[in-house]
């Protein structure tokens, strides 16, 4: 388990730096735990609740457990109608999960994302916050064995 | 033929981002130094004559929001780049991020020495770590050369929240809360970051500062449309040839924009409808494509110019299917503070899902119709106002696709 | 000044006015949801927008300032599809289950409704389904009816700085959840009940008894007893349509008993007795060196804040019960004994203007009687239901008297019942027992009214002593804070957790204003004013409790029965 007090203390002198500091957690641990929430409340001296309600206000926070790769599949207009769909179909037969699920060896979870910001390639998938784009179900494989 | 105009992209392939020494070769932070040998009032009314209007959707003019952020008494003043690039379909803030940082810094630095702030923020989403590595390399460079004096630059990274876009909203996110926005009055420029006066403004209008300066207001008022001049950087997504970003006057048309640059529609078929601003923007059919992309001229048709995203659509596309897609993105975006927009992004969306699935009735999209109208001018903020307008210009444009749909 | 029209009224309002504040002063009401009087603007439900001539949004009517020249519709066909759509969105996810409900007639969004003639509503129903949150003695949580207009994590945070009820997820799967989105009992929850006060709908109510009393009384082997506290009276009657104040002492007591009540005692009479205590307490750790300063410990709502959040203040705390537990050890022991009574046969029932006493008597340590020394609480607002049930016109009804032994009072205890009242009755006390003088003016007028901390020297013939007394936990919180730093001038501080003292307590009539407040503590004092004995030791039936049974202050029956210990609640996150 990783340290989230020392992690969380290296912002606690940015001015409302809770955010950077939850990245910083699931840099290391994918998701928030609840320990990790506290530990913010403390450091920043806010109360748990005000932490709380900004971890779970985030798409890119979870408090809940995930996978420690986090596959992102954009399903905005552009990628939508470029066949997200089928990407979505392609990675989940792949992984063996659906949406929203971690694979059982806790290595990949799969959510669903809005746009990142490479629509000159849709559809794009981001793993772990890096884009891949043009998207087919052959490249999959390639792509997902970087991580294995 | 339209020919592209790269003012924002001026550098675009021609420096190496990563290094500051190219920028100053090609004449960056020269006006920056210029700014300075100017009285603040002088550096606003030179950005206020030039006509530029904000580049995030507002399209206020960028000067006199300025003006406000001068006159407000305090001991701090706050500027802000707003680069949480959250529409659908757009990434020119990412591309001039990428390839130009020190134009944006450069456009901040001028507009902290005309309101009087030292202290400036970039509000990067979270989707671009990338581009934060590039500007906190930037700014370290920046500081090591000296060149930003006495104006700091911190870099803020956004956490997936569509919403942060807003202005309020965005504060709220750099001040470490949810990000929901505020109600408005007070604006930014007199209560904004951590109640003082704050200047947001969006990464390309900064990009746009620093030329206005060198080359003076008249010339840049000069370009493109007289009531929003200057250029846009556009994304073309979709079914045109060209998926690609350009450069244009602000008096080019919607059609020389797919034709010229996109290249026309892909694989030899037929235009149906483009979507124009981002996922919040109205869709045009092809009786309006002569429209030209200003500000004005696109909110006289029911459009907006927006962020600038170019979503077309040819003839076999499934409208109904695609604003359903749009319908769930606000479901799932709206902030959930206020009423209408909590409400009724989830009941847009359940209705068009209703009607794409074949079980929807006449009184389905009259309910839509009027539920859009309430969100336009009940939400909270721009989210919600916007929010509906996929589907009002679509129920009025391409009723036929509903109808088909209609039990 | 700027010159606004209204609905084609001209009125002329202070510049910086909201259109809300500017149509009042018209005389037009506009709708509002998640507007409070007491708290910042959150203009997050749009039910009071309006429409300003020239604009093309319509503008919330509770945030929007107005400008010289301003017109304003507050009723337009627009506004008015707007509100209906509005009101008919948060409908279509509301329970609906008016009828059922315990804000039947007396909901926010039921008046509203109800205003804007929602009937066919074309938005399909929905509600979520979630399980209620009963985890609480106290507070019942009902999170499908909320809607989410805020105002009770306002109050929990900013009144009560308790910070207990927050926000959780976004849009449409935002939600007001107790930190971590755990149950009440885990959060810090103090079971003040102000968010009661500030929730417009049904989603946080007391835990309603009325049943169990119901039974009880049905039930011929009980000997059912009540005592009521200090700020019932003043706020009963506008449970049963009188004014606030205006229901005679004799007459709630009579309507006592038409609900089956077969003895009507006073916690008034434990308060006199509290003060003799507590002034001994006090006046004991002044001599002997105790802890200081000492901090009141009748409010249950602070005892649990004290354990929560200042658990190392513990000692300061009197070891006094509240009246309410005093009450109930005595009723079972010296009282059961006078009235020849098997105490096991007794059902002690209080009426409390307080969802934290619902807690309090369920504490494992309140049994020094040998049994539970309280049975049930009810609050102010079950017992006005109580009475509506039993059809009582208490303009009709013949007055009745307390019974004996635990039902005579002073002014002292009626005082209780506000913000300062414990205080000025100490001092009352307290003054005449150090310096055997005769105090000339009972009143401590430093200790009266809405202002959060209020403080004072008192001369106590050379001795002076140094009092603070704070009201709504964000005060408590401050004079604790002080303590803390080892900064605190004062030796006695009260604290209340509500604001206003009991009479804005978490069970009363509820309570949206703290104008509100303000008239019940002002009936407080003119019954205080009104009898003839106004100091705590001048109480006879306190007087033959301590010759027949207690002996002396803090003596060896009193220790056993009147005082207590704190735990720290040793939460795990706050």
């Amino acid at each position: 388990m990783a340290d989230y007090k020392e992690i969380i203390t290296r912002y606690k002198d940015l001015p409302g730096g809770i955010i950077e500091a939850y990245h910083a957690i699931q840099k290391e641990q994918s998701y928030l735990p609840e320990e990790a929430i506290i530990a913010a409340a403390e450091v920043f001296e806010i109360p748990v609740k005000d932490a709380y309600g900004v971890a779970t206000f985030y798409s890119m926070f979870s408090v809940k457990s995930r996978g420690k790769n986090v596959i992102r599949i954009c399903e905005s207009a552009p990628c939508h109608i470029a066949g997200a769909a089928d990407v979505v179909a392609a990675l989940e037969k792949e992984l063996g999960i659906k949406m929203g699920e971690t694979t059982p060896d806790g290595k990949f979870a799969l959510e669903f994302t809005e746009c990142v910001g490479q629509c000159q390639a849709t559809p794009v998938i981001t793993i772990n916050g890096k884009p891949y784009g043009d998207i087919t179900a052959d490249k999959i494989p390639a792509i997902l064995a970087e991580y294995k | 033929m339209a020919e592209e105009m790269r003012v924002v992209l001026r550098n675009y392939g021609k420096i190496d981002p990563l290094k500051i020494d190219d920028y100053i070769n090609a004449g960056g932070y020269k006006s920056l130094e210029k700014a300075r040998s100017m009285s603040q009032m002088d550096v606003i009314n030179e950005v206020k004559k030039s006509g530029l209007r904000g580049r995030g959707g507002a399209g206020f003019n960028c000067g006199q929001k300025w003006t406000f952020a001068y006159q407000a008494q305090a001991d701090q003043k706050y500027v802000i780049c707003n680069a949480d690039e959250g529409e659908p379909g757009t990434y020119k803030d990412r591309i001039i991020m990428e390839n130009d940082p020190h134009s944006v810094l450069e456009g901040m630095a001028i507009c902290g020495y005309a309101i009087g702030a030292t202290k400036g923020y970039i509000y990067c989403r979270g989707e671009y770590p990338y581009v934060v590595d590039i500007l906190n390399t930037a700014i370290a460079q920046a500081k090591e050369k000296g060149v930003l004096g006495n104006f700091d630059v911190e870099v803020r990274m956004g956490a997936g929240a569509y919403v942060c876009g807003e202005e309020t909203a965005l504060i709220e996110s750099i001040e470490g809360h949810r990000g929901e926005p505020r109600y408005k009055p007070p604006f930014p420029p007199v209560i904004g970051l951590w109640g003082k006066p704050t200047i947001v403004n969006n990464v390309e209008t900064f990009a746009n500062i620093a030329v206005i300066l060198e080359k003076g207001a008249d010339w840049y008022a000069g370009l493109g449309a007289p009531s929003y001049p200057g250029t846009k950087v556009l994304t073309l997504t979709g079914d045109v040839v060209n998926k690609t970003f350009v450069e244009v006057p602000t008096n080019t048309t919607i059609r020389q924009v797919i034709y010229e640059f996109g290249g026309g529609i892909a694989g030899g078929k037929a235009f149906k409808a483009v979507q124009i601003g981002g996922t919040s923007g109205g869709f045009i059919p092809a009786s309006l494509l002569d429209t030209q992309i200003d500000f004005d001229s696109m909110a006289a048709i029911g459009a907006t110019l927006g962020s600038g995203a170019v979503l077309v659509m040819d003839e076999t596309r499934d409208i109904v299917d695609v604003v359903e897609r749009i319908a769930k993105f606000f479901e799932h975006e709206s902030c959930g503070k206020c009423a209408p927009c909590r409400e009724g992004t989830m009941r847009m969306h359940k209705l068009m899902s209703k009607v794409n699935q074949g079980k929807g009735t006449a009184q389905d999209v009259a309910l839509m119709d009027k539920l859009g109208r309430v969100m336009s001018v009940a939400c909270l903020c721009g989210l919600g106002q916007a929010a509906p307008s996929p589907v009002l210009t679509t129920i009025k444009h391409f009723k036929a696709d509903y109808d088909a749909k209609l039990q | 000044m700027a010159n606004v029209t209204i609905d084609g009224i001209k009125v002329s309002v202070p510049d910086g006015s909201t259109i809300l504040q500017a149509a009042q002063v018209a005389g037009v009401r506009v709708p509002t949801l998640c507007y409070h009087p007491d708290q910042a603007v959150k203009a997050n439900c749009r039910v009071c927008v309006c429409e300003v001539e020239g604009q093309r949004l319509l503008q919330a009517a509770c945030s929007q300032p107005v400008y010289d020249g301003m017109v304003v519709k507050t009723h337009s066909p627009k506004v008015v599809e707007a509100r209906k759509t509005i009101l008919e969105l948060i409908l279509a996810h509301h329970p609906q289950d008016c009828l059922s409900c315990i804000r039947n007639q007396n909901c926010e969004l039921q008046a509203l409704a109800e205003e804007y003639a929602i009937r066919e509503n074309p938005f399909e129903k929905m509600v979520r389904g979630l399980p209620k949150d009963t985890s609480t003695p106290s507070i019942v949580r009902d999170p499908d009816k909320c809607v989410l207009c805020r105002r009770c994590v306002y109050a929990c945070s900013v009144f009560q700085s308790v910070n207990a009820l927050g926000l959780e997820n976004r849009g449409n799967h935002a939600m007001v959840v107790p930190s971590l989105g755990k149950d009440l009992l885990d959060s810090p929850c103090v079971m003040c009940g102000q968010c009661i006060h500030a929730c417009p709908v049904g989603a946080i109510t007391e835990n309603e008894q009325i049943d169990e009393f119901l039974a009880a009384v049905a039930d011929p082997d009980k000997v059912v007893v009540t005592q009521i506290a200090p700020a019932i009276r003043v706020a009963i009657g506008e449970e049963v349509g009188m004014k606030t104040g205006e229901m005679p002492m004799e007459v709630f007591v009579a309507g006592l008993r038409q609900l089956g009540f077969d003895y009507v005692l006073h916690t008034n009479f434990t308060a006199d007795l509290t003060i003799l205590e507590e002034g001994n307490e006090l006046l004991k750790r002044l001599k002997e060196g105790g802890k200081l300063p000492m901090f009141t410990s009748c409010s249950p709502g602070w005892i649990n804040f004290c354990e929560t959040f200042y658990p190392d203040l513990l000692d300061n705390l009197s070891t006094c019960k509240s009246p309410q537990q005093m009450f109930g050890a005595l009723v079972k022991t010296y009282w059961a004994e006078k009235m020849g009574i098997d105490p096991a046969k007794i059902y002690s029932v209080s009426i409390m203007p307080c969802t934290a006493k619902k807690f309090e008597a369920s504490r494992p340590e309140m049994k020094d009687s040998g049994f539970r020394d309280v049975d049930l609480v009810l609050t102010t607002r079950e017992v006005g239901r109580l009475f509506r049930m039993a059809g009582i016109d208490f303009s009709k009804l013949a007055p009745s008297k307390f019974d004996s032994w635990m039902g005579a009072y002073t002014g002292a205890a009626v005082i209780f019942g506000a913000t300062g009242g414990v205080m000025e009755a100490a001092l009352r006390t307290v003054y005449e027992v150090v310096t055997g003088k005769t105090l000339e003016d009972l009143n401590f007028t430093f200790a009266r009214g809405m202002e959060g901390i209020k403080e004072a020297e008192i001369d106590l013939d050379g001795t002076k002593v140094k009092v603070a007394i704070g009201h709504g936990l964000a005060n408590a919180r401050k004079l604790m804070d002080q303590v803390r730093a080892g900064q605190s001038p004062y030796h006695f501080i009260e604290i209340m957790a509500c604001p206003g003292g009991c009479i804005g307590g978490g069970g009363q009539p509820l309570t949206k204003a703290n104008v509100k407040r303000a008239e019940r503590i002002d009936a407080i004092y003119v019954e205080d004013e009104g009898l003839p004995l106004r100091k705590s030791h001048e109480n006879p039936e306190v007087k033959v409790l301590y010759e027949e049974f207690l002996h002396e202050p803090l003596g060896h029956k009193s220790h056993e029965l009147l005082h207590t210990h704190y735990t720290p609640k040793n939460k795990k996150f706050l």
